[in-house]
């Protein structure tokens, strides 16, 4: 837990924009970039475990986080009742029925001996398989979709609080990144790189297409939120005097408070991975790690499994994520599958990780918090700049509008930029490892 | 039973547009194994490239409409190309200069070259953005039809009529013809006798004087070219969109580690094995079946395995299967 006065002069100076954000911008801007950063640093925090431990290139953040957020629908949103009697159970039986057609394949791969004939067993079981399936799925599945499909057509959760949802969207990342890494591990490096971009589009193709899950893109909205809405907040009288003493309106203060009561949710969350993080990079394990990392082929002389422990590494970092994701959700009380971007959700994470320091976790998080910082404010200055470039044209000109209209695009440049210079003039990031 | 107009449905819905977009698959997967087996990274940026190159086509082809020119029945846009070519080779040069260089001399690791590729990714992306905005646009003009299905039902009298778009035709012929080029300059020319040699043994092509620098600048220029046309294709036949362009990354990986990352014939085939599987898992079967099928067995469902959407889901399930299985891909890639 080793920080120098310079890391604390970052994070200070950090915090101190921040707070010239609440004063001069508004409250609830900084408050919501303080949030968004808090999120933001803990998936950089599971990448950085990924890349600066184990020098693992995980590009299905996006997937994984959005996975986490679908824990928060599950647990959270109330059931629909009509809808478990309308179709519930074959769809438990049909995904029952699909893993099972894959288990069968993966028996008869293991007894049979290779040849034609072990093809063709398995090609019969994985169609009859897939016969069965969508037999049954697929009527049960237009059944629950059918349900009032204006507010519900979907399973529902099981009405547990929403705290629960952020460990259970852990594992279910857990859960993705296992089956990925089985996969994908061990073998080039690039090649994890390649299947975790794939496997992150296809959890968001299946976030987006399977109704009955989630509701897909008509979104689920209104889910419950572990901390006061504003407007339930509003009527107290705390929080009327504070906003006397403030001199901010009470809607403000209201918003205020319930965002602060997020980010302290959120810090309490974070400073316990920090904790955990440090411990174990601390440990004899991390050391392994690290010596992994710098030379897989003398760890893997001095004995150490390095593609069981790169499988490790990979779930634990994409579970981190999944928490994230989960908070996300929770926060904004909404999940839309169609918000999510790989550019957003995918690269910009990798940007903070590279510009805070790969390798250490402090590093991550203050990356989390410039990037967020700049990916929100980089807009309106681009707009800025534009106007600038272009005072110099006649008003209405089609060039110049244009070009204002595109002013939002100046942040994946500048994001672009940002990365490449990093990693070119101080790859070891603001915060280097040590 | 009417197998001829089966076979005209099958043909008509899954083989030509497959066709089409296994050749622009498989220019995009050759652009990535040429420069795997020559610089040795993932080219991540591949997609935005793709789409900064076309842009650069869409450009020209305005700017040639405005002044008039027109070469009817084909698209203005095969006029284009060649200003989209140099757009691109420039464009890939500098960030080889500025980006890639650098790393080359200090001998970085592999993924910190994908890492790289990411930044130029981020940078590509937003310039193209830029330029051409979010939303579609549409760029082809000329003959819209080298026969549609009205014209070949009357020719022919089936119940079952088969379109062929000027754009599949020609993205089918160039896409041929550049592949004859590409193979001919590999095995006939020094440059490319060069660049073989040097993606087989660095050390021994230095050796007997080859200029590693000039090989990287050869394999920019000839991946710029095969990607501008690629994507002025992919343009046509589908509309330009820089997001589905980012989106072809996967299906371009797959196709090229399918047919063995470093081999151009497998980044060929494996393209086309690519398309194919994903036309024909999303196609709906029923019409071709109705027509197969003795009378009163019609299939009463859609027949379709995987909905449309699910087309990344089939490209990732056969990266599953050969890194399973075969992690050198068909034609035994250098690499593991």
């Amino acid at each position: 837990m080793s920080l120098t006065a310079r890391d604390l002069g970052l994070f200070a100076l950090m915090g101190a924009v921040l707070a010239m954000v609440g004063m001069f911008q508004s409250p609830q801007l900084a408050i919501t970039i303080l949030n968004m950063s808090l999120i933001s640093a803990i998936m950089a925090l599971g990448v950085n475990m990924q890349w600066g431990y184990a020098g693992l290139f995980n590009v299905g953040i996006m997937g994984f986080t959005a996975v986490g957020g679908l824990a928060v629908v599950l647990i959270a949103q109330p059931p629909v009742p009509e809808a478990w009697a309308a179709g519930g159970l074959g769809i438990l039986l049909g995904l029952m029925l699909g893993v099972a057609t894959i288990l069968a394949a993966v028996a008869v791969y293991k007894s049979m001996a290779p040849g034609k004939l072990r093809g063709a067993a398995i090609f019969v079981v994985l169609v009859i398989g897939y016969l069965l399936t969508s037999y049954v799925f697929g009527p049960a599945k237009s059944a629950v979709q059918a349900v009032n499909p204006a507010s519900e057509g979907y399973l529902g959760g099981m009405n547990l609080p929403v705290i629960l949802a952020w460990p259970v969207g852990a594992v279910f990342a857990a859960g993705v990144a296992w089956l990925v890494g089985k996969v994908s591990l061990g073998l080039r490096s690039d090649y994890l790189a390649i299947a975790t971009l794939g496997i992150s589009e296809i959890v968001i193709a299946v976030l987006k297409h399977e109704r009955w899950l989630a509701r897909g893109v008509n979104n689920v909205t209104g889910i419950d939120r572990p901390v006061a809405r504003p407007v339930e907040l509003q009527p107290l009288p705390w929080v009327q005097s504070l906003a006397d003493t403030m001199g901010w309106s009470v809607g403000q203060t209201a918003s205020v408070v319930s965002g602060l009561g997020y980010a302290g949710l959120f810090v309490i969350v974070l400073a316990l991975l920090i904790w955990l993080a440090e411990r174990a990079l601390n440990s004899p394990w991390g050391r392994m790690m690290r010596a992994i990392r710098d030379n897989e082929v003398s760890a893997r002389a001095m004995g150490k499994n390095v593609t069981k422990r790169h499988l490790h590494i990979f779930v634990l970092g994409s579970a981190v994520c999944g928490l994230a994701g989960a908070m996300m959700v929770s926060m904004d009380g909404q999940l839309t599958p169609g918000s999510y971007e790989p550019l957003r959700f995918t690269f910009l994470i990798w940007v903070m990780v590279i510009v805070g320091g790969s390798g250490n976790n402090w590093g991550a998080v203050l990356g989390a918090f410039v990037i967020w910082f700049l990916w929100v404010q980089v807009e309106p200055a681009g707009r800025w700049f534009m106007e600038l470039a272009t005072s110099g044209m006649a008003d209405g000109s089609d060039l110049k509008q244009h070009l204002l209209g595109s002013a939002a695009y100046m942040r994946l440049l500048t994001m672009g930029v940002a990365l490449l210079l990093m990693l070119r003039f101080a790859p070891r990031g603001l915060i280097p490892e040590r | 039973m009417e197998p001829l107009n089966a076979l005209v449905s099958v043909t008509n819905f899954m083989l030509i547009p497959a066709l089409a977009y296994g050749s622009q698959l498989a220019l995009g997967a050759l652009g990535i194994t040429l420069i795997y087996s020559i610089l040795r990274f993932a080219h991540f940026a591949h997609g935005d490239t793709m789409a900064i190159g076309t842009a650069a086509v869409i450009g020209g082809t305005f700017f040639l409409q405005a002044q008039g020119v027109s070469i009817h029945p084909l698209p203005t846009a095969l006029l284009a190309i060649p200003f989209g070519m140099l757009v691109l080779i420039g464009y890939l040069l500098i960030t080889d200069r500025l980006v890639y260089r650098y790393y080359r001399r200090v001998k970085a690791k592999p993924m910190i070259f994908v890492m790289a590729s990411l930044g130029v990714m981020f940078v590509t992306n937003g310039i193209t953005r830029l330029f051409m905005g979010v939303g579609e646009t549409r760029f082809e003009d000329g003959e819209r039809f080298i026969f549609s299905v009205r014209d070949f039902r009357e020719y022919t009298g089936l119940a079952e009529g088969m379109a062929l778009r000027s754009s599949q035709a020609i993205t089918i012929i160039t896409a041929l013809v550049v592949m004859v080029i590409l193979f001919w300059f590999l095995n006939r020319t020094r440059a490319g006798k060069s660049m073989r040699a040097y993606s087989d043994n660095e050390d021994l092509a230095l050796l007997s004087g080859i200029n590693p620098e000039r090989v990287v600048i050869i394999t920019w220029v000839i991946t710029a070219m095969l990607l501008v046309t690629a994507g002025t294709l992919y343009g046509l036949d589908k509309g330009f969109r820089p997001f589905n362009y980012f989106q072809l990354l996967l299906p371009m990986f797959a196709a090229a580690i399918l047919g063995g990352l470093g081999s151009p014939v497998g980044a060929i085939v494996g393209a086309y094995i690519v398309a194919f599987a994903e036309m024909g898992v999303t196609y709906a079967w029923r019409r071709v079946f109705t027509y197969l099928m003795p009378e009163g067995l019609e299939p009463t469902s859609m027949m379709q395995l995987l909905p449309v959407d699910y087309k990344f889901a089939v490209t990732f399930a056969i990266l599953v299967i050969v890194l399973l299985f075969r992690p050198t891909g068909i034609f035994k890639g250098k690499v593991l």
